[in-house]
């Protein structure tokens, strides 16, 4: 489980974060949704360490992440796992050796069952005929699913995910968010998804933080969203005409 | 002027980072091979070019404009080898190095850090400054001195290319003044030379990549100020170096 409690970050004299307080729990498909600029990449920059917070504590099950130690937070950060919104595969590295990286820089394994459990990963994401390409080879889908071998294969506790759907087609990210949900469970990580995809939204949000403007507008689940009197938040996630009906259908359901 | 130090305390940092024990040593020593291959090895064929092409158009130059009853016929010989030795194949040749290798380091790390990667590495709790940093630099700084032997003695070729086909003068001749009061340190103060140069190179062109912040044009901003960069620096270190084992 990860806590946030009050959580602000300024950047000069601009303050992006405004006292963010929320509660990520495990085994759960967490989102972060939020319009470009809301703040929410920056949320997830602090939550991992790439951005030092003004203010604020961030608790990994009970373990303060700012007062730690750099070694304390090494330790830490091998129980992380992250798929970024490029994908982020080194592009010198083969598919298995880029989903090897991890185990090679910390495992004390064998060469053999590193390799081994590499290829389970890869299995996992149904890749195993693409172990020997290289990561321009193979198509955007294909990438953030490597991304994903690479995230777990140290079998890590806090899996985090910024836009992993961003630039692929929605069959793709269905299978990506199906492909994250069920990891989510299977390893029972504290997942924190950062997206503007409504339909993951729709697919996949257990528990949904809307941030507006730097500061936590909403909280709730997917089924919370269809009830919510919230203007912001239904002016965001409503915005489409699409998920206009698609509300408008789930409200008759519900009253019906 | 806050700006420049800031910089220069930025690099200090990095540097810090970079030369921290590796956290695993053989996939220390894969990068480093890698490195090795990247910067030294595939830079053989263009030093060894432009160390022939130069090293017969300074026996051509000297030749013609010092040519004279007064002087001796072995001054060609002696005035080229000179050359290569303190100058030409430590100095100039890392200066063209500064701009291949250089660029390549400034790119490659600009890339990664704009695409993530970089990113990626200090999730996964890799110190990637020296993951990185660490194996270019020590790479670099190994296969220059083997670059500026290669550049010495293609130079010298060159010079005997201009006797054997372009018949300026005789080879005889040359060899008498390539061998004249010939002094070991000097091959030795172009290979200290260079081993400056070479962490010059690498670190600065390493810090200018690594601390990329955008998208492509300031890759392509970083690469061209690692190469300014490095280029000044080496002019400076040159003067200093020059007069520390020369005075």
């Amino acid at each position: 489980m990860i806590e946030i409690k009050n959580l602000y970050k300024s950047f000069d004299d601009k303050e992006v974060l405004k006292g963010i307080n929320a509660t990520f729990e495990n085994g759960k498909t967490n989102l972060i949704i939020g319009q470009s600029g809301s703040g929410k990449t920056v949320f997830m920059k602090c939550i991992v360490g790439l951005l030092q917070p003004t203010k604020g504590e961030i608790l990994y099950d009970e373990r303060n992440f700012l007062n730690m130690g750099k070694n304390e937070k090494k330790l830490l950060r091998r129980e992380m796992g992250m798929i970024f919104q490029s994908a982020a595969l080194f592009d010198s590295m083969s598919v298995l050796e880029n989903v090897m990286f991890p185990l090679n820089m910390f495992s004390k394994d064998t060469l053999r069952d590193r390799q081994r459990r590499a290829l389970f990963c890869l299995d996992r994401v149904k890749l195993s005929d693409a172990s020997n390409k290289f990561p321009g080879e193979i198509s955007g889908g294909m990438q953030k699913r490597v991304a994903i071998a690479r995230a777990i294969a140290l079998q890590p506790q806090y899996l985090f995910c910024d836009e992993p759907n961003s630039g692929l087609d929605p069959k793709t990210s269905l299978v990506i968010d199906e492909l994250i949900q069920d990891i989510t469970r299977e390893y029972n990580m504290t997942t924190i998804i950062n997206t503007h995809d409504m339909n993951s939204v729709m697919g996949i949000g257990e528990k949904i933080i809307f941030i507006y403007e730097g500061h936590k507008e909403w909280e709730g689940s997917k089924d919370d969203i269809f009830t919510s009197p919230n203007s912001k938040l239904n002016n965001f996630v409503f915005a489409s005409d699409l998920f206009q009906k698609v509300k408008e259908a789930e409200v008759q359901n519900l009253e019906g | 002027m806050i700006k420049a130090l800031r910089t220069v305390g930025c690099y200090v940092v990095l540097m810090k980072r970079a030369f921290a024990r590796p956290e695993r040593m053989h996939m220390f020593f894969k990068q480093y091979i890698k490195e090795i291959e990247q910067l030294g090895i595939n830079s053989i064929g263009i030093v060894l070019l432009i160390s022939f092409f130069i090293g017969a158009v300074i026996t051509i130059q000297i030749k013609l404009n010092i040519e004279s009853p007064w002087m001796p016929r072995w001054t060609v010989g002696y005035v080229t080898r000179e050359i290569l030795l303190l100058e030409f194949s430590s100095s100039i040749m890392c200066l063209i190095l500064a701009g291949k290798v250089g660029s390549n380091i400034a790119s490659e790390l600009g890339t990664m850090r704009v695409t993530q990667q970089i990113d990626a590495l200090e999730i996964m709790g890799v110190n990637s400054a020296n993951y990185l940093i660490l194996p270019k630099i020590t790479a670099l700084v190994t296969a220059i001195p083997v670059l500026v032997t290669f550049s010495i003695f293609a130079g010298i070729i060159g010079a005997f290319a201009t006797c054997w086909f372009g018949g300026i003068m005789t080879a005889t001749d040359l060899e008498y003044g390539l061998q004249f009061t010939f002094v070991e340190w000097f091959v030795w103060c172009g290979i200290i030379k260079s081993l400056f140069f070479a962490f010059i190179i690498a670190s600065v062109s390493a810090f200018f990549g690594y601390s990329v912040e955008g998208g492509s044009i300031e890759v392509g901003k970083a690469s061209t100020d690692a190469v300014v960069s490095s280029s000044v620096l080496i002019l400076f270190a040159d003067l200093i170096l020059t007069q520390l084992l020369m005075g």
